[in-house]
Order: C-alpha cells, then structure tokens, then sequence
C-alpha cells in the first residue's frame, strides 16, 4: 500500500534524524531562514521605492526577472560558485523569495491613497514617521499577501536541499526516487503539501491579527476584501 | 565563455532537444489552460457560489507545491513518473486556477452600462459576449496570461529533478558533472529568454487585440 510509510509510526518518532518530525523541522529553518534574510533585504526597499517613487521601474522589472529565473538554476549556479552547504541553498531560495516581498511591498505602499498621506503630512508627520505608521498599517493586508505568497515558494522548493545533500522534507522525494520506493515519495509529498497548507493558513491568522480593523473593514462592519494569492513562481 | 561555446559545439543537439521539450511542456498546459478558463472564468463571473467553490479549489490547489504535485499524480493518474503527461497535467491545474480568476476579474471589470448599450443596439447574449465582453475584458486576461506563461516556463525546470526533460536537464547535468558551469549558465540564459519571448509575445498580441487600448493611452 502506498500510504505505508506515512503511517507507519516509526518513521513519526521524534528522536529519529530520518523520521518526519525531525525532517520538518529542518525544512521549517531552510524556509525561516531564507524568507527573514528576502524580507530584510526586500522590505526595506520595497518601502523607500513606495514612499518615494524613485525607481519603480528598477523594482517592477527586477521583480518580473526574478520570476523568471528558475531557482534550480540559481541553486546549481550558487553550489557551483560557493561549493555546496547551506549557502547556496540559502541564495536560491533567497533569490526567489525576493520578488514577491519586493513587488507586493512597494505596490501595496504605492496604493495608499495621496489624500491619506498628505493628511499625514499635514498634521506634521516627518517622512519616516509617515512610512512606518502610516503607509504600512494600511498597506499591511497586501505585504502579508506577498509575504504568503513568497512563503508558500519557498516551502515548495526548499526541497532542493536534499539535492545538494542537505536534508528537509525533499529528503523523502529524492531517496525514495533513487531507491525506486513510492510509498516514501508519497508519504513526503503529502507531508510537504500539508506543511504548506498549514503555514499559509498560519500566516492568513497572523494576517488577521496584524492588521488594523480600521483597514481590513472590520470595524465598520464592511466585508473584509479576501486577499487574493499573487502568481505562483518556480516551486 | 569559450567553455561555453565548446560545450554548446559538442552538445548542440542536446541542447536543442532539450529547449523544445522545454517550449512544449511550459506553453501546452498554458494554452490549455486558457481555453478552458474562458468558459470557467464566465461561470465563475456570473454565480456567486461557482465563484466561491471555484476560487477556494484553485488557492488550495496553487498550495500545493509543484514537486509534490508531479511525484503524486504518477498515482492518481496511473501513469509512471517519468511520463511527460504528469507535468502537463499539473501546470495546466496551476495555470488554471490563476487564469480562472484573471479571467473572472476581467469579465467583472466590465462597465455595465457598455453591455446593456450592446443588448439597446440588438446584441443577443452569445454575440455580446464574444463582440463586446471578452473584448474588453482581455486586457485583464491576457496580464494574468503573461504571469502564468512566465511562471511555467521556470517551473518546467523542476520536472529534470524527477527525470523529465526540459532546460533542467542542463542543470542536472552540470551537478552531475561536478558542478560544471557552461550547461548551468546555458540552461539559465535559455530559460530567462524563452520567458522574455514569450512574456513579448504576449504583449504583441495584446496590442494586436485591443487596438483602442493604445488609441485611448494617447
């Protein structure tokens, strides 16, 4: 039965270096990882090009070049130049969890409305102050819609750790391919696909949480806009 | 770079092979996905709980990651998982279920009072839909076509992974020759420009289509 080895308890023990807890928990820091250093790099950015509208055309093409990279090729690329290790999984998940943070950041800064901010400027708001406390609590809903988004890809393809000899949930897939042992595939496969699921809705509560009711239309009783899941990239 | 030549001048026809198979599984799961969203697209359109259903069903199905979808189909499909059919068939699911929702965005974004202007002129539904509606809905259509074109030309990469053809075999075998750079510089550039050219080409169409979007921009 395909389904053996995802049921079969042993491979569920929490002390085992191959079993399913341990191998989550690793590609939980591959994807931690790379999505703090993309958003620490992107955020910023994504911001002062927002705010300022000083080389929006840099990121909006930057961002649909990154899109077309295929992060397997960014990951051979970087394993190549770096040697292999955590690094250059690292850089290709990195690469890809960029554009969305970058893009969505910056269009979600770019959407608020002029009057809201020259309101804010009026009251003797300094530009700092008008970027962090007022274009991003309102364009909040959009950078955790980029921030999901670029979540899920990372999830996604930070199995291709296990193809540069780390470990993570891709583990799983690539072992049990060379060994011919579906259920093995099977068994991470689904355990990728729900990790995903889980984390996107993880990140959907945090979004619930995070946001003002003030901008999410909570508090006037209006029906919150759904947000609505931006292209799905290499992964 | 001369590496790259004498790679590209041994392995050509490789590489030729290769970047077809890579045209072919990124653009047919497009192309069918496109067809069939423009008759989904109006039905999620027009009723409000297709709209829930269909949209629910396509963020749960963009969820599942690509390498995890190709590596289960083999067994829901019956087919074996070398079989090029596995990645057709799950980058059209993912193709879909954006271009449903493009296209549903599209229809939406309509002005109404231009339909019941086409109904007073004596437009019957079906003609309306093709003369007037799609037209003016496609600028929204063909934007979400260029996303899901650009996305499955990088994501046809991944197939090499479980053994599928594609430019990702050049990457594959630049690992398995040591990390040996020309295929993987090769695959890259192929790849970032088959993206561009087709994303081009997209945009070509568009303006061929909608000729009164650019007479309006002026």
């Amino acid at each position: 039965m395909t389904l053996d080895y995802l049921l079969d308890a042993a491979n569920w023990s929490l002390t085992s270096p191959d079993g399913f807890p341990q191998r989550i928990l690793e590609h939980l820091g591959y994807t931690f990882l790379a999505l703090a250093i993309a958003t620490a790099i992107a955020f910023p950015i994504g911001l002062l090009i927002g705010h300022t509208g000083r080389g929006a055309l840099i990121a909006v093409n930057l961002g649909n070049a990154g899109r077309a990279l295929p992060t397997l090729g960014v990951l051979m690329l970087a394993l190549a130049l770096v040697g292999i290790g955590l690094v250059p999984v690292t850089i290709a998940l990195v690469v890809l969890a960029i554009p969305p943070v970058l893009a969505t950041t910056y269009a979600g800064v770019r959407a608020v409305a002029d009057a809201t901010v020259d309101a804010a400027r009026g009251v003797g708001m300094t530009e700092p102050q008008i970027a962090l406390r007022v274009e991003v609590p309102i364009a909040l809903p959009i950078i955790i819609g980029g921030l999901r988004n670029a979540s899920l890809q990372v999830v996604s393809t930070a199995t291709i750790a296990a193809y540069a000899g780390l470990g993570g949930l891709g583990r799983y897939l690539f072992d049990g391919l060379a060994t011919l042992q579906y259920d093995q595939v099977v068994a991470g496969a689904i355990v990728l696909a729900v990790l995903a699921v889980a984390i996107d809705l993880a990140l959907a509560g945090t979004q619930r949480l995070l946001v003002s009711p003030g901008v999410n239309g909570r508090s006037t009783g209006n029906r919150p806009t759904t947000a609505r899941p931006a292209p799905k990239l290499a992964g | 770079m001369s590496d790259l030549w004498s790679y590209l001048a041994t392995n050509g026809g490789d590489v030729l092979t290769a970047l077809v198979q890579h045209i072919w599984l990124a653009l047919l799961p497009v192309a069918i996905a496109f067809v069939l969203s423009l008759p989904l697209g109006a039905l999620v359109h027009r009723y409000v709980p297709v709209r829930h259903i269909a949209l629910t069903t396509g963020s749960v199905v963009y969820t599942v990651p690509s390498l995890a979808l190709l590596l289960l189909l083999p067994g829901i499909l019956g087919t074996s998982v070398l079989d090029p059919l596995n990645v057709v068939v799950a980058l059209t699911l993912y193709s879909l279920a954006l271009l449903v929702r493009t296209t549903a965005d599209g229809l939406d974004a309509v002005d109404p009072t231009v339909l019941q202007a086409a109904t007073a002129m004596g437009y019957r539904p079906v003609r309306r839909w093709f003369a007037v509606q799609l037209p003016l809905a496609m600028p929204v259509i063909l934007t979400g076509l260029r996303v899901a074109t650009v996305a499955n030309v990088s994501m046809v990469s991944i197939a090499a992974l479980v053994g599928i053809g594609g430019l990702g075999q050049l990457f594959t075998r630049g690992f398995q020759l040591g990390f040996y750079l020309p295929p993987i510089v090769l695959g890259l550039v192929l790849s970032v420009t088959l993206a561009v050219i087709a994303d081009v080409l997209i945009v070509v169409l568009q303006r061929g289509l909608t000729p009164w979007s650019r007479a309006g921009a002026r």
